[in-house]
């Protein structure tokens, strides 16, 4: 209970500790990068094209908020259609493993790029879709701080959800998938099934990130669908911990900040990402939140049983 | 539709088939021994454009050569990177490489522009294959066929390399059963770098290829290297023989698509790969029981 107080009192202190806007990014980022997690953390599986998702709901939330929607309406409106979508690849790609299944997420991200890029009257192709709105039945959120505090209560929604679902029984068939598949489904599990429903909540929780971060913003460029923005993704997952759901949160606020104070003197943050992607995933695959966890159990064990 | 335009498109088809076969063959050698799908191979054919630029600006070597030393600069920057970092990854689960190598794409593609910048360089055609050939029922560039007919040809060499020679014969030995064919006193370990040398010199000549056809930038192996990724789903992941027959039939088959439905040119191929899963989950060359 302390700690939830404590998390809950980092929420709403946040935004008067760095600019509101970056505030929300760090969130919205970590939800982006807890929702990857709960597919490569809890049932192996590395998605290389979530950007697919965040970047769809991106341009669909945007568009409903320009055709005058309420804002919670207009995520709403970009998680069903990005559902929609994940229903299809999530179809054709969930039997697949490994590599297997990370290359081909990877193209079907690739497609959706593409498709962003060529329906130009509705994405604005590379110039992005520009002056989005938001508004919550006549109350003005043109304010950063403002919309950070409207926008917190969908957030808190979307940690919930991925914590609940880690909790849960739900949860626990996830994490059977994961250590021994063949196992999961001599009990009887319907493991396929299950790991489409975890995909499907996966990419439901990255377009609620996604939708949030373009009204945040302003604007979706077109980068919001590029497999970059899926490799960064998976390295905040990394760099926080996989399997640890609450590092995805710490992994996005390093890379955030550490690309917000960068970019202040220099515009190499392409060969900064690469050097530490390189280096987490040499020399610290546990992650910040996974290394801590490992360091408190063994403090746990080093005391002796009275 | 007269058929010298459907033939100049078979023939634009095949141009980039080349380059999808070169590159998924060099991937399909890499994995077929390390386990290692190397996203950094988009990275190294750009560095092989990069090379012949550079040879030919700073060094004054022209395309002939390029074609040779520019993939054995890339294949030994290859070696390099596959002795430093990707060796310490061997034992664990290979989306590590996998994400090792898209580290080093990103650190590649920036270093890269922040040299040169994001704009592309321009790589004249050699001269003696400019022009034009008579081909009867239509006139195609020289270098153009040229482009199908080279790398027709290292597909051949490289097929017949793995499949008809002692060489090869340890290379997939110790692809297929690398515990077995270390039992049978062969050192698997020292062909590692060298096939991974190899595949990245193959990316490489590629590179070099794409020089004088398309702009050379930093970026230009960015958005192929998923292309590729998805002729290779379609092959079947590590085949030789599905790299090159999907990259080739890839090419032509959206060149084709995108004649009759021009909207439909860049998604053409992540299409095909949906219908391959759905139909043959284990691409067209591969072994189903393998995926």
């Amino acid at each position: 209970m302390p700690l939830l107080l404590l998390f809950g009192g980092l929420l709403l202190a946040l935004p008067h500790l760095v600019y509101p806007v970056l505030a929300l990014d760090l969130l919205l980022w970590g939800l982006f990068a807890m929702a990857l997690d709960l597919l490569l953390g809890y049932v192996g599986l590395l998605s290389f094209g979530h950007a697919a998702f965040w970047g769809t709901s991106a341009y669909t939330s945007a568009l409903l908020a320009k055709a005058g929607l309420p804002f919670p309406l207009a995520v709403l409106g970009g998680v069903g259609v990005t559902t929609l979508l994940a229903t299809a690849i999530g179809f054709l790609s969930i039997r697949r493993q490994g590599i297997y299944f990370a290359m081909v997420t990877l193209a079907f991200a690739q497609m959706v790029y593409y498709i962003a890029n060529e329906l130009r009257s509705l994405t604005g192709g590379e110039n992005g879709v520009q002056g989005v709105p938001r508004t919550l039945w006549g109350l003005d959120l043109s304010n950063p701080l403002a919309f950070y505090y409207a926008a917190l209560p969908l957030v808190a929604l979307g940690f919930f959800l991925a914590w609940r679902t880690v909790r849960s029984p739900f949860g626990h068939v996830l994490i059977a998938v994961r250590e021994e598949e063949a196992r999961a489904q001599a009990l009887g599990y319907p493991t396929t099934r299950f790991k489409f429903l975890d995909f499907l909540l996966s990419a439901g929780l990255s377009a609620l990130a996604g939708g949030l971060y373009a009204l945040n913003h302003g604007f979706v460029a077109l980068e919001v669908v590029h497999w970059s923005t899926s490799g960064l993704v998976v390295m905040m997952a990394i760099l926080g911990g996989i399997g640890t759901l609450w590092g995805g949160l710490l992994g996005a606020a390093v890379v955030l900040l550490l690309r917000d104070w960068l970019s202040a003197w220099t515009d190499a943050w392409g060969v900064a990402t690469g050097i530490i992607f390189v280096l987490v995933v040499l020399g610290f695959r546990q992650g910040i939140w996974g290394s801590l966890i490992r360091m408190w159990q063994h403090r746990r064990q080093a005391i002796p049983k009275s | 539709m007269e058929p010298s335009v459907l033939l100049l498109h078979v023939f634009n088809g095949l141009v980039n088939g080349a380059f999808y076969a070169l590159l998924s063959l060099g991937l399909a050698v890499i994995f077929g021994m390390l386990r290692v799908v190397n996203f950094m191979h988009g990275a190294l054919y750009m560095l092989g454009a990069f090379g012949a630029y550079i040879l030919l600006q700073e060094v004054g070597i022209g395309f002939g050569l390029a074609l040779i030393l520019a993939p054995l600069l890339v294949g030994m920057l290859g070696m390099l990177l596959e002795r430093l970092l990707l060796r310490h990854l061997y034992a664990l689960d290979p989306l590590y490489n996998l994400l090792l190598t898209f580290g080093l794409t990103l650190f590649l593609q920036d270093g890269m522009r922040l040299f040169f910048g994001i704009q592309g360089q321009p790589y004249g055609t050699p001269g003696w294959l400019r022009g034009a050939v008579d081909l009867g029922v239509v006139v195609y560039p020289t270098y153009r066929l040229f482009v199908i007919g080279f790398s027709l040809l290292v597909c051949v060499l490289v097929w017949y390399a793995l499949e008809r020679t002692r060489l090869g014969m340890v290379v997939r030995a110790a692809t297929e059963r690398p515990d077995l064919t270390r039992a049978l006193g062969i050192n698997v370990d020292r062909w590692i770098t060298p096939v991974f040398g190899f595949g990245a010199a193959l990316a490489a000549l590629a590179g070099v290829l794409a020089a004088p056809m398309r702009n050379v930038s930093p970026l230009m192996g960015a958005d192929l290297i998923i292309t590729v990724f998805a002729v290779v789903v379609i092959g079947g992941l590590g085949s030789i023989l599905g790299s090159v027959v999907a990259g080739f039939l890839v090419g032509v088959v959206t060149a084709l698509g995108a004649l009759f439905y021009p909207a439909l040119a860049n998604t053409l191929v992540f299409i095909l790969m949906a219908l391959v899963l759905l139909l043959r989950p284990a691409g067209l060359f591969g072994n189903p029981e393998a995926s």
